[in-house]
């Protein structure tokens, strides 16, 4: 059992910085176009990753998801998978 | 005028003629509707991440251009019409792409003049016995950002 004096959430010097990939390097269009820059952001199974996972903002994350969708009609990137990579 | 940018996917099965007449046929037909090409690639054969038609390979072409709105329902249904045709996009590009796609346009053209002069380069050694000369008017015209020229030579 964890000590009533105990943090529960790690301080933030412990806590891994979350930021948005895309607003960092300043990153402002996603090419559907490019299967393996998008594998980055889908998980095994081929899913699209939530955004509490990679720390993407809200309108990237949006562009994000158009982009993999687009990507997957194109058979750039499959529906479904099994270990993608 | 607005700008959209179109992948088409063929059949692999196609000679090389039927695929050179079928990409014809539709930049022929975006001049006679009026729109502006500004860029076509060939990305060329990949293999698809799921059966498309009983296929596992599919030819990749694209076709940047500038048109009005109102073509664009006619393309799609003259996709929807050639066999030849396994998947087709469209896709309007607004600034950020547009932008996106002029750097990447200006990539590839760095990249294919660095290719032309070093194959420049390496003839000169060839046949003069002056390379020199040949290689310094060939960077004059490169952009200067190709620094593998002067290692090599």
């Amino acid at each position: 059992m964890t000590l009533v004096n105990d943090p529960i959430h790690r301080d933030l010097q412990q806590q891994r910085k979350k930021y948005c990939r895309f607003k960092k390097i300043g990153i402002r269009y996603i090419d559907y176009k490019n299967p393996d820059f998008l594998l980055k952001l889908v998980n095994e199974q081929g899913k699209i990753l939530p955004r509490r996972l990679t720390g993407t903002s809200l309108k990237y994350q949006r562009r994000v998801a158009q982009a993999i969708k687009r990507a997957r009609h194109l058979a750039l990137l499959p529906f479904v998978a099994d270990s993608l990579k | 005028m607005k700008a959209y940018e179109t992948v088409f996917i063929l059949t692999p099965v196609l000679s090389e003629a039927q695929m050179q007449q079928s990409i014809n046929k539709y930049i022929s037909w975006l001049k006679k509707n009026g729109g502006d090409i500004v860029h076509q690639e060939s990305i060329g054969l990949k293999n698809l991440s799921y059966p498309i038609a009983g296929k596992t390979l599919g030819f990749y072409y694209l076709i940047e251009f500038q048109a009005q709105a109102l073509i664009i329902q006619h393309l799609e249904t003259a996709y929807k019409r050639d066999e030849r045709v396994l998947r087709y996009l469209i896709v309007r590009l607004d600034k950020h792409a547009e932008a996106y796609n002029e750097k990447r346009r200006q990539k590839l053209q760095e990249r294919a003049a660095a290719s032309s002069s070093e194959a420049k380069t390496e003839k000169a050694k060839e046949t003069n016995h002056k390379p020199e000369d040949k290689a310094d008017t060939a960077k004059d015209k490169n952009e200067p950002e190709n620094t593998h020229n002067k290692i090599k030579s």
